[in-house]
C-alpha cells in the first residue's frame, strides 16, 4: 500500500513548477523578436533587483510589458481552467466534464457580443460583459439544476448543455448582425486568444479571485475523492454532500468565468490537464488539484508560445493551438488507460 | 484503592450490561416517499420495531419493494423516519452530525463502478475519512488499521490492484474492508451477495458471523435470499409490501403458509440442524408434469 504522504505532494508540485518556471523563461526568450539566454538572464536579474530602468527600452517593452503579463496572463487561466474541470469531473461525476460544460462558456461570450454590438468604444466592456454574462448563466443554471432543493448532477448536466446550445444559438444570430472587423475579433475571442493584456487596474483583483477559487476547491479535495465513488457512499463515510457540491460548483463555475472573461473559451485544457495528470500521478484530489494548477499553467504557456512562434509574425489564437494538440493527445491518453 | 475497586466494578456492570441491553432500538419506525411533498405516498413503509445487540446477526428479509433498502437507510440515518425513532447505544441517530455518524455506522452498498481508477489500498484508506483532519492525508494508524482491515477480509494481496481489475467477489471485499476501517458499532450491508457466485455468497456470510463474533459489531443484511438468511442469521425481521410482519428467530419466523405467502412461490421449510429452517423450492414443474403427483417426494 503506498497511501499518498504530504512528501509527495510538496515534491510533485516542486517538480511541476520546476517545469514551469522552465516553460515560462523558454517563452520570454520565444517570440518575433528573439533574444539570447544571456541578455534575458541579465534583464530579469535586474528586474529582481528592483532596476529595469538600466534595461535598453525595447527589451524592457518586449520582455517585460509584452511577454511577461501574458505568460503570467496565460499560467493563472489554464490553472484555473484545470482546476475547474478537475473540480466538473468530481461534481458531476463523468470524465467528460470540461469547464464550459454547463455553458459558463456561453454564457460570457454572450455578454462579450453584446458588449462588442453595444458598448464598442469602452475598452473594459468586452470582459466585464463577459464577466456578468457568466455569472448570470452559473446563476441560471444553478437554479435550474436543482432538485429537492440540492443540486443533482444529471439535472445539473443537463440543465447546463441545454442552456449551453440555446446560448450559442443566440450568439450566432447575433453574430450575423456585427461588421467583419468585430466578426474576427470575436472569433478569435471564442477560441480563446491571450493577445489582448488584462487591464492593470483588474490584475489583482483577478489574481486574489483565482487563489481564492483554487483554494475553496483544495478544501473540499478529501472529499472530492469520495465523492467520485458515489454521492450515497460519500455521506455514509461523513461528507456533507450538499456543502461540498455547492462549494466546487460556485467555486469551479467562478474560476471558469474569471478564465474566460481575460481570455476567451482557450478549449481542451480543463478537460485533458486533469486527465493527464491522472495518467502520471494518480487520481487522488488531494494531489491532483495542485498538479492540475500547475500542468494547466504550463500547458497554456506552452500552447501559447506556439501559437505566437509557429507561423510569426501572424499569431494564431491559443485556443487553435490547444485543440489541435489537445485532441490527439487525449486520444492517446485514452488508449494507455484502457490497457 | 477502594474507588478503584468500585469503579472497575462499575465498569464492569456498564458493560454487562450494555452486552445485554440492545445497541440498535428500531421504535415504530415508518417513513412515506412521494414524488413531492403535496401528493399522494408511491411508497410507504409502516411502523416497525426490533432490536439488536452487539455480536448479533439480523437479516432484513423480503421480496423486491417490501420496503428493505428504506429500512436500512433509516437506520443509516440516510433517511429521517417519518414516526417512531432509531435510536444507537440510546441517542437518536438523526441528531449525529455526519462525520460522528459515519465512526459509528458503516454502510457497504452494492458497488457503482468508478469513475476514475483508485487502488485497493487507497480505497480502503477511504474509511479512515471520518477521523481525519484538514487534508485527511493518512497517518501510521489509518495505514495500519487499514492494513488490518484488508487481513480481516484476506485481501492483503490486492492492496496495489486496481479496484476496475478485481473480480465481484474481490471487489466486496475490498468494499468491506473500508468499511471495517470505519471502526464502526454498527456495519449495515445492502444486499452484499446479490452478484456473488454461491461459494462466494457462503464465504462473505461466514466472514461476517466471525466479524460480528471478534470485533463485536451488529450486523445488519438486507437481503432476499431466503436460504442464506436462515443459516446465518440470529434474528430475521421479515417485511412484506412496507409492512413489518414478523421479527424473530429463523425458526419462529420462517412458516411454511407465511413464506410462501410473501415470496409468491410454491416452498419447503424443514427444520434442519441446530434448530435452523431449510427452505427450498417445490418442484412445481415436475408436479405438473406428472398428473398422479408421483413426483412429489413430501406430502
Amino acid at each position: 500500500m503506498r497511501p499518498l504522504t504530504m512528501r509527495r505532494v510538496v515534491w510533485t508540485c516542486t517538480l511541476l513548477a520546476g517545469v514551469l518556471f522552465a516553460v515560462s523563461v523558454m517563452a520570454l526568450k520565444l517570440g518575433a523578436v528573439p533574444i539570447s539566454v544571456s541578455d534575458l538572464v541579465v534583464s530579469l536579474g535586474r528586474l529582481a533587483i528592483g532596476r529595469t530602468d538600466q534595461l535598453p527600452l525595447d527589451y524592457r517593452l518586449i520582455v517585460f510589458d509584452l511577454r511577461l503579463p501574458r505568460i503570467v496572463l496565460g499560467a493563472l487561466v489554464g490553472a484555473a481552467l484545470s482546476v475547474a474541470g478537475a473540480g466538473f469531473q468530481a461534481l458531476l461525476r463523468n470524465p467528460l466534464a470540461d469547464p464550459y460544460v454547463l455553458g459558463v462558456s456561453s454564457g460570457s461570450a454572450l455578454g462579450a457580443v453584446l458588449a462588442l454590438q453595444f458598448l464598442p468604444q469602452i475598452a473594459l466592456a468586452t470582459p466585464l460583459g463577459a464577466f456578468v454574462g457568466a455569472i448570470l448563466t452559473i446563476t441560471g443554471v444553478y437554479f435550474l439544476g436543482r432538485r429537492e432543493g440540492h443540486l443533482d448532477s444529471t439535472t445539473l448536466l443537463l440543465a447546463g448543455i441545454i442552456s449551453a446550445s440555446f446560448l450559442s444559438a443566440i450568439i450566432m444570430f447575433l453574430m450575423t448582425t456585427l461588421t467583419s472587423r468585430d466578426v474576427r475579433g470575436m472569433a478569435f475571442w471564442l477560441m480563446g486568444d491571450l493577445s489582448t493584456p488584462l487591464v492593470p487596474s483588474l490584475r489583482w483583483f483577478f489574481l486574489v479571485a483565482l487563489l481564492v477559487g483554487i483554494g475553496a476547491i483544495y478544501t473540499t479535495s478529501p472529499d472530492l475523492n469520495l465523492l467520485v465513488t458515489g454521492e450515497r457512499e460519500a455521506m455514509h463515510l461523513g461528507v456533507d454532500v450538499t456543502r461540498v457540491k455547492l462549494v466546487v460548483y460556485v467555486a469551479a463555475s467562478g474560476l471558469t468565468a474569471l478564465a474566460v472573461s481575460a481570455s476567451g473559451a482557450i478549449g481542451y485544457v480543463g478537460l485533458l490537464v486533469p486527465h493527464a495528470m491522472r495518467f502520471l500521478f494518480g487520481s487522488d484530489y488531494r494531489l491532483l488539484i495542485p498538479a492540475s494548477a500547475l500542468g494547466g499553467a504550463i500547458a497554456v504557456v506552452l500552447a501559447d508560445t506556439l501559437a505566437r512562434t509557429i507561423i510569426a509574425p501572424t499569431e494564431l489564437p491559443v485556443g487553435a493551438m490547444t485543440a489541435i494538440a489537445g485532441a490527439p493527445l487525449f486520444i492517446f491518453l485514452l488508449r494507455r488507460s484502457m490497457r | 484503592m477502594s474507588t478503584l475497586g468500585a469503579s472497575a466494578t462499575e465498569s464492569r456492570e456498564v458493560r454487562a450490561r450494555s452486552e445485554e441491553t440492545a445497541r440498535l432500538a428500531v421504535e415504530q419506525a415508518s417513513y412515506a416517499y412521494s414524488p413531492t411533498r403535496r401528493q399522494i405516498p408511491t411508497f410507504t413503509l409502516s411502523a416497525t420495531s426490533f432490536q439488536a445487540r452487539q455480536r448479533e446477526v439480523v437479516a432484513i428479509l423480503g421480496p423486491n419493494a417490501s420496503g428493505k433498502s428504506t429500512l436500512l437507510q433509516l437506520i443509516a440515518g440516510s433517511l429521517a423516519p417519518l414516526s417512531g425513532r432509531v435510536l444507537l447505544d440510546g441517542i437518536e441517530i438523526g441528531s449525529l452530525d455526519a462525520r460522528t455518524r459515519a465512526q459509528r455506522i458503516a454502510v457497504v452498498q452494492q458497488h457503482a463502478p468508478l469513475v476514475f481508477p483508485a487502488r485497493a489500498g487507497e480505497f480502503v484508506l477511504q474509511g479512515r475519512h471520518p477521523y481525519g483532519r484538514a487534508l485527511h492525508l493518512p497517518n501510521e494508524e489509518d495505514v495500519a488499521l487499514a492494513q488490518n482491515a484488508l487481513a480481516q477480509v484476506g485481501a492483503e494481496h490486492l492492496a496495489d490492484r486496481r479496484m476496475d481489475q478485481l473480480s465481484g467477489g474481490e471487489k466486496q471485499r475490498i468494499i468491506l474492508a473500508r468499511a471495517l476501517a470505519q471502526q464502526p458499532l454498527l456495519l449495515l450491508l445492502d444486499e452484499p451477495t446479490l452478484h456473488l457466485d454461491i461459494g462466494a455468497q457462503v464465504e462473505l456470510l461466514e466472514r461476517l458471523r466471525r466479524l460480528a463474533e471478534e470485533n463485536r459489531y451488529t450486523v445488519i443484511v438486507v437481503t432476499h435470499e431466503l436460504a442464506l438468511a436462515a443459516e446465518f442469521a440470529d434474528q430475521v425481521v421479515l417485511l412484506h409490501r412496507g409492512k413489518c410482519l414478523r421479527v424473530g428467530t429463523p425458526a419462529a419466523v420462517y412458516q411454511r403458509e407465511l413464506l410462501e405467502q410473501v415470496f409468491e412461490a410454491p416452498l419447503d421449510v424443514e427444520a434442519g440442524p441446530a434448530g435452523r429452517p431449510r427452505v427450498s423450492l417445490r418442484p412445481r414443474l415436475a408436479d405438473a408434469a406428472r398428473p398422479d403427483g408421483a413426483g412429489r417426494t413430501r406430502g
